[in-house]
């Protein structure tokens, strides 16, 4: 049974004097006891807010959240709150964006991480501390007994996220989520704080949900990649598959506007054109269409569906590329052909 | 911390040199002159003269502010022309008063004020919301002495619940130790007196309140809702820690750093309004006496009682920005 | 051919439906956009009602006032030592004031010299503090030593100033005038300098910080011109928010004055501050004297704070989204 399910997970802000905005649109995916699951998309596309769903910390004003969450057979949306309160921190826990607002400028580190033992594993006074001091070392804060008794900005960034790290592993969660870990830090620290998720999840046997818009972050880290476009996957495999063989236009597009080592001298890279406020509704069609090199005007007419192509490999695109070309798939490929014709 | 205190203090020494010029040569622009104020009105041209000379005003302007600057550094303001005592003493006699006052509107405004502005922002758009906003946007529109002639025409007046003058009722026999009633009373065990100190005080405390407590209202208000929004309030949550906690210790905390900064800026507002408020309620503080000053141009005691009241908002607002530290640590480090 | 109706299609379609999403993506000039929001705010257009009715009346009070709101036509019925008033009645609307005046008339005539005390108060704070808290702003952004250094005198000029309440201030300046409404206008205006300069100063400061003059220095814009013209025009929005809320403060502080005895002695120009601390004496006998004047001064100075408080709220970058 996977660790977690979502289904067909939507989220819609109702501003007061503003039109409803559907940051997320029927999302669903799976993932498994220690699986590491990337969810990679531009920024707007939903991601954080999908995260934010997941650990039921939407505001409740002016949202409205639809589908179903179940994690360990546990349906989270329906739960009472303080049931959820429960979970959080201590079966599900979550990393953010930037470890300095993310981190109250006012209470020592220290206190931060025994917060969370205090409230789900009971621990107080020395126990406590030392067990923070345990964590502290744990996410590789060096002299971790000085640095309790701290705040936040004395600390440097890198530091930051691992104090940050270090709170939300301090139960143990069996699902972690992180939106955009390393995006607020300098790149030679990047690598180090992915290399201690990394490290923590796989030892742990921790389920890592990563919400990044870098693919050279996920390359590393994940087993299997959910690529997110206007509130959607649009595609889903696993990590080899994606970047060997990405058969949306708009993956293909990611992976071709990545500087690489291994190019030609010369190259020009390849950035996808228009922003991610050039879409459409996905009830006209595909929402990536206006930006899109390969569509047709099958694209224009009703939602494209998530179709199986390969082993776990999934894509939402009616003119999809980079097909093996196999004898089931030939007369698709066809297609593709014909629909490059047009352009 | 230490040599943070030190440089503040000695900071507030040009700015006290300053504001003595500023006020001396100021005053000076008086028309009349004390010999009009101290003499009868047909006293003789010799007997001004003879009065002017005693009191040094014949000298260059220069040479009295000198004098006066001398006398300044012993605390010594010279005499308050209608009493003839030394301003000093009329000060320090009458702050108690004042001070009392300031201080039961002050804690009438954060214990009001905190609350109401903090359930304001967690229910926002609701009529407890709404209503506070618009009780504080009418707080600072109602003229403090009007508000306080009313109170004291219905509550003690009309309705005589409460009293409407003076600090304590007539032939009330008290023993005064540092001025302060409530605390006199309390440290030498007249309950009695405790009580009817407080009962004058709940009138004048609460038209002295108003504007404090409007501000406090509102600017509680916008740091909750500001706070709510951060990201760390987020990151609480995601802990799954109690409601309480999260209220407590990562939005109040947070939120009840302006304020802080808040109330010792309005220590200005406080003393002004106790000028208003003192002279309705016969409440015989320094506000009294600056009334009585300004109207007898008794400029030695306008002079002093400016200077002083000068020297207490700032000493109050060191106060309140070295608490300030005790509560962001980020202002710390020095 | 057929290709070519299909690549025409595809276009008008999507142009279709990327048209639908299109609403409100125009950029506006962003004082403009302030202006759009301040004419949906409630609070906005409620303090706009109230300064609008507010001026009205003070500029027709002279043609409307049915008596000369100076003269004692009545002064025999009114006895206050006796606790004899006047209510209102069919030639008195609002009754009688203590010395048997017209109490309508006083108050209509009574809103154009307190309109008058606080614009010509606010103007007069808002002029000397605004040169002051400029010069000192536009010294250090200039970012010269001397700069620094005039800066330096005049803020601490300034702070010092800032210890004394306004409303001290304003007693001590009156003390030396003698009661009269001019002295009523410099008193309260005077006082308000110092915080118009503060402002103005802090304002400039903070935008002088701003990555956009960083910019305008990196492409070899001279200093003085970026002071005059980024530096002092972005600067000026919360100076003039507090110009709005001085208004209402420069009622208030001027009822407050006449109140401790520097108000208007001239019976022949009432304002409301003096007519209220007038009845404030006779607030047992009849309350009526003194309510007339204390809600028109509420009311005005609520709507002055609303309008500000408004303005500042659509001027709040934090609220802009």
């Amino acid at each position: 049974m996977p660790l977690l399910t979502v289904d067909n997970l939507s989220v819609t802000f109702t501003g007061d004097d503003k039109r409803p905005v559907r940051a997320v649109d029927g999302v669903s995916f799976g993932m498994d006891e220690g699986e590491v699951l990337g969810l990679v998309g531009e920024s707007g596309c939903g991601k954080s807010v999908t995260s934010l769903a997941l650990m039921g910390l939407l505001p409740s004003r002016g949202v409205e959240v639809g589908g179903r969450v179940h994690f360990d057979g546990i349906d989270v949306r329906s739960l009472p709150a303080r049931r959820l309160r429960d979970m959080r921190g201590s079966q599900l826990a979550m990393i953010f964006q930037d470890p300095l607002s993310s981190l109250n400028p006012v209470v020592p580190i220290g206190r931060q991480v025994t917060e969370t033992l205090r409230r789900h594993k009971g621990m107080r006074g020395k126990a406590a501390r030392e067990r923070a001091a345990e964590l502290l070392d744990r996410v590789g804060i060096p002299d971790p007994a000085r640095r309790l008794t701290e705040y936040p900005h004395q600390l440097s960034g890198g530091m930051r996220q691992r104090a940050l790290i270090a709170m939300a592993v301090a139960c143990a969660p069996r699902l972690l989520i992180a939106d955009e870990p390393t995006t607020a830090l300098d790149v030679t620290i990047q690598a180090q704080i992915l290399d201690l998720l990394g490290e923590l999840v796989r030892s742990e046997g921790t389920s890592l949900l990563m919400i990044t818009h870098d693919l050279g972050v996920v390359a590393g880290l994940c087993d299997n990649i959910n690529v997110l476009y206007a509130g959607r996957v649009i595609e889903a495999s696993s990590r080899q598959q994606l970047f060997a063989n990405p058969h949306h236009p708009y993956t293909a597009g990611l992976l071709g506007s990545v500087p690489r080592l291994d190019a030609p001298r010369g190259e020009a890279l390849t950035p996808i054109r228009g922003s991610i406020n050039d879409t459409i509704d996905w009830n006209d069609g595909c929402a990536f269409a206006p930006r899109c090199d390969h569509y047709t005007m099958e694209c224009l007419t009703g939602t494209p569906e998530l179709v199986p192509a390969g082993e776990g490999h999934q894509h939402r695109c009616v003119n999809p590329v980079n097909l093996d070309p196999g004898p089931a798939d030939a007369d698709r490929h066809g297609h593709v052909a014909e629909g490059d014709n047009v352009r | 911390m230490f040599r943070y205190i030190l440089k503040r203090l000695l900071q507030l020494i040009p700015a006290l040199f300053g504001l003595s010029i500023l006020l001396f040569f100021w005053l000076r622009l008086l028309p009349g002159g004390p010999e009009n104020t101290l003499l009868p009105d047909d006293a003789s041209a010799q007997q001004r003269e003879a009065l002017r000379e005693s009191l040094g005003l014949n000298e260059p302007i220069i040479v009295q502010y000198g004098l006066f600057l001398k006398r300044l550094g012993e605390f010594d303001f010279g005499n308050s022309l209608q009493t003839g005592r030394p301003v000093m003493e009329e000060f320090t006699t009458r702050f108690p008063a004042t001070a009392e006052l300031a201080i039961a509107a002050m804690l009438i405004a954060v214990c009001v004020g905190i609350p109401l502005g903090y359930f304001a922002a967690r229910k926002r758009g609701s009529f407890l919301d709404s209503s506070a906003v618009a009780g504080s946007l009418l707080g600072i529109c109602i003229p403090v002495f009007f508000l306080a002639a009313m109170l004291k025409v219905v509550f003690a007046e009309k309705l005589g619940w409460l009293p409407s003058a003076f600090r304590l009722g007539a032939g009330a026999r008290f023993t005064e130790i540092t001025g302060f009633r409530v605390l006199d009373s309390v440290l030498t065990g007249e309950f009695d007196v405790t009580v009817s100190a407080l009962g004058h005080l709940i009138l004048p405390g609460l038209a002295l309140s108003s504007i404090p407590l409007a501000v406090i209202t509102r600017m509680t208000r916008a740091s909750v809702l500001e706070v709510l929004g951060q990201d760390y309030v987020r990151t609480a949550e995601s802990k799954g820690l109690q409601p309480t906690v999260v209220r407590t210790r990562h939005v109040l905390r947070n939120a009840m750093l302006p304020v802080i900064t808040a109330i010792g800026l309005l220590t200005g507002s406080l003393l002004a309004g106790a000028v208003l408020t003192e002279s309705v309620f016969a409440f015989g503080g320094i506000g009294s006496f600056i009334y009585e000053s300004t109207q007898q141009r008794d400029y030695p005691a306008i002079l002093g009682f400016l200077m002083l009241i000068a020297i207490i908002y700032v000493v109050v607002n060191l106060l309140v920005d070295l608490s300030y530290t005790l509560f962001d640590p980020r202002v710390r480090v020095r | 051919m057929a290709l070519g109706t299909d690549r025409v299609n595809k276009v008008d379609r999507l142009a279709e439906l990327t048209a639908q999403r299109d609403g409100d993506a125009e950029g506006a000039s962003l004082l403009r956009e302030t202006f759009g929001r301040l004419r949906r705010s409630p609070m906005a257009i409620s303090g706009a009602v109230i300064v609008g009715a507010f001026l009205f009346v003070a500029v027709i009070a002279p043609f409307v006032a049915p008596y000369e709101p100076g003269a004692q036509l009545w002064g025999r019925e009114v006895m206050p030592n006796q606790n004899v008033f006047v209510g209102p009645r069919g030639e008195n609307w609002f009754g009688l004031d203590h010395l048997g005046r017209d109490q309508l008339s006083r108050m209509l005539v009574g809103a154009r010299n307190s309109l008058l005390v606080g614009v010509v108060a606010t103007l007069l704070g808002f002029t000397a503090g605004a040169m002051l808290g400029g010069v000192a702003g536009a010294a250090v952004s200039l970012g010269r030593a001397w700069g620094r250094r005039l800066d330096a005198v005049i803020m601490r000029f300034i702070d010092m100033m800032l210890a004394i309440p306004a409303l001290l201030i304003a007693v001590s300046i009156a003390a030396i005038l003698g009661p009269s409404l001019t002295t009523v206008m410099v008193a309260v205006g005077l006082a308000q300098v110092p915080i118009f300069a503060r402002l103005l100063r802090g304002s400039m400061l903070a935008q002088s910080h701003s990555d956009y003059v960083l910019a305008a220095t990196a492409l070899g814009v001279r200093r003085p011109r970026i002071v005059r013209s980024h530096i002092l025009p972005n600067s000026l929005g919360p100076v003039i928010v507090q110009a709005t809320l001085t208004l209402a403060t420069a009622i208030i502080e001027a009822a407050a004055l006449s109140y401790l005895g520097f108000g208007n002695p001239d019976p022949a120009t009432p304002d409301w501050g003096a007519m209220l601390a007038d009845a404030q004496r006779f607030l047992v006998g009849a309350p009526e004297l003194a309510m007339y004047p204390a809600v028109a001064i509420i009311i005005t100075a609520l709507g002055f704070t609303l309008l500000g408080e408004a303005m500042r709220e659509s001027l709040d970058p934090k609220l802009r989204k």
